[in-house]
């Protein structure tokens, strides 16, 4: 991919590609309140509309920002292999409705509005470790410097024309890297600071709705066919295809690899296993599902569902509270599916690079390496120091006694669920919601 | 007067409720409880971390009976309420001093 200056002259304008990019796009963009459901139904019912609220609010700022300048960052010329701009993309404002994306069939048009969706995923995803303590504008301030700062310059290394990882040759089909490594080490950077729950390890914190999270994660399997199939921005040479076969594939055997970790260990099949071992598959298969066959497929789900099964456990270990396992399962998830293709790609896919099962030796391994690890190190370093700036000025966690009766009232006026018929006692008044939160004598305006 | 209390299992209610309309009871309380007693609670499994669950799910039923008709009325609901397995629950009877139907201000037995 080069910039669009140089346009290519060799490539026209596919109805059926930009048709299946556009369907791609609503796709991924279902993802995020997908997501938003996913962990609304694994916190307790007091922090429910917090959580779902942290992924839907980044619908909002990401979109905007990315029209303005996160496009340009990411795509645009590079300069020093970290980062992209083209002051025609700023605003969108001088790009062609039939400008072509260089080297491929669909318009710009298309590709940044795919392109756009999944940046918008990615900060929502960090938001699952973040669960039941954070000040909704400090979570909305960081989601903006977090894209500006971490997600828009690792866009561009993985894929941007001149970007470090796609040089050196760094396979990250749908963003194991640039998506999942990238929120699971910012999460993890967020929540050394930030600290734990109250109460963590030692109060009751189970889901209050398993059935909104097997919604949630159904819906981010449908969705994720757009994130990964799409992601080949067309299928003329069937990669796409392969790719659809193989997210798949991996995900139901890592459905088959969590379930059995747990039926053993802990003598149960649940709900949340199957659940989380179908994300922890989607992740894994999506850096690698372009480069494997459809049995290296089989084998990347079963040890991504097997050791994100394992890694979850981590947190009690030491003592990090990753709520929702957001570490546990995409960074790690995302580590094995990127590391993966250094061992499992057939040649046969997006390229001929071969894995060392496949008698490539283990040259593509070590670029999995660099990828994996430098996309890991920023993103854990910068998160944390944003997160760091942020305590230190606005203050990143509510208070103590908000945190414990709950974040859903006190951030957003609301309470996720009324099951009395008593209707909790609430009676119409014509305070405004922030004079009722701050307990403040109802206001006498009357009702136009 | 009695106020006879019963704090069963959740799926006898219907066996309850019918046992006492065979016995002339004309209306009762039902709410949702949750408690523990030898039964103690369960295990739960979420992501490897386990939750042992101490409060299980029970109704408590409330019923006024007159005094002659008490014991009689305890003796239905227990028969009714029991499955012989542990977690059964319990029933138990205090005076009530008095007791007022609302609509007619009747008060005493005649609101029964």
């Amino acid at each position: 991919m080069a910039p669009a200056i140089t346009l290519a002259a060799e490539t026209e304008l596919s109805a059926a590609n930009t048709g299946f990019m556009l369907i791609c796009s609503a796709l991924v963009m279902l993802m995020t309140p997908a997501l938003a459901f996913f962990y609304g139904g694994m916190v307790r019912v007091k922090s429910t509309l917090n959580m779902l609220m942290m992924s839907f609010i980044s619908l909002g700022i990401v979109t905007v920002l990315w029209v303005l300048y996160g496009f340009s960052m990411a795509f645009g010329t590079d300069s020093g292999s970290l980062v992209g701009w083209n002051s025609d993309w700023v605003g969108l404002s001088d790009i062609g409705l039939t400008e072509l994306w260089d080297g491929y069939t669909i318009p710009v048009f298309v590709f940044l509005v795919f392109q756009l969706m999944f940046a918008v995923l990615t900060p929502a995803l960090i938001s699952g470790a973040l669960a039941d303590r954070v000040k909704f504008t400090a979570w909305a301030l960081f989601i903006a410097l977090w894209v500006t700062v971490v997600y828009f310059p690792v866009a561009h290394w993985v894929w941007g024309a001149g970007g470090w990882a796609f040089e050196l040759g760094v396979i990250d089909f749908a963003g194991g890297t640039a998506v999942h490594i990238n929120a699971g080490a910012a999460a993890l950077g967020v929540i050394l600071v930030i600290g734990k729950r109250i109460g963590f390890k030692k109060d009751p914190m189970r889901p209050h709705s398993l059935p909104l999270v097997m919604l949630g994660a159904g819906l981010l399997w449908f969705g994720w066919f757009g994130f990964n199939a799409g992601s080949w921005l067309g299928n003329d040479d069937g990669v796409g295809a392969l790719m659809f076969v193989n997210t798949q594939v991996a995900t139901g055997a890592a459905v088959l690899g969590w379930l059995a970790y747990e039926k053993i260990r802990h003598g149960a099949f649940t709900t949340l296993g199957a659940a989380s071992g179908a994300v922890s598959g989607l992740v894994a298969i999506t850096p690698a599902g372009g480069a494997v066959s459809p049995l290296g497929a089989i084998a990347v789900g079963l040890i991504a569902g097997v050791v994100c099964a394992m890694a979850v456990g981590l947190k009690y270990r030491f003592g990090y509270d990753d709520s929702l396992d957001v570490v546990g399962v995409h960074m790690v998830g995302g580590i094995l599916g990127s590391l993966l293709v250094g061992f499992f790609a057939s040649g046969k896919g997006q390229s001929d690079v071969q894995g060392l099962f496949y008698g490539g030796g283990l040259d593509q391994f070590w670029k999995q390496c660099a990828g994996v690890f430098g996309v890991l190190a920023y993103s854990l370093v910068v998160s944390a120091v944003l997160a760091f700036l942020l305590d230190k000025t606005i203050g990143m966690r509510v208070p103590e006694d908000v945190e414990v009766s709950g974040i859903d009232q006190a951030e957003h006026a609301e309470t996720a669920y009324d099951f009395s018929g008593a209707g909790g006692g609430a009676a119409r008044t014509t305070a405004t919601p922030a004079a009722s939160v701050a307990g403040s004598a109802p206001s006498k305006k009357v009702d136009a | 007067m009695k106020l006879i209390t019963a704090v069963v299992k959740p799926h006898r209610l219907d066996e309850i409720k019918e046992a006492l309309q065979a016995f002339g009871v004309h209306g009762l309380t039902v709410t949702e409880a949750s408690g523990y007693g030898r039964q103690r609670g369960h295990t739960e499994v979420y992501r490897g971390a386990e939750y042992t669950v101490d409060l299980v799910p029970k109704i408590r039923i409330e019923v006024l009976a007159e005094d002659d008709d008490a014991e009689q009325l305890i003796d239905v609901v227990v028969k009714a309420a029991r499955t012989g397995k542990i977690g059964d629950g319990k029933v138990w009877a205090v005076p009530v001093d008095t007791a007022v139907r609302v609509r007619t201000g009747e008060r005493g037995p005649d609101a029964l």
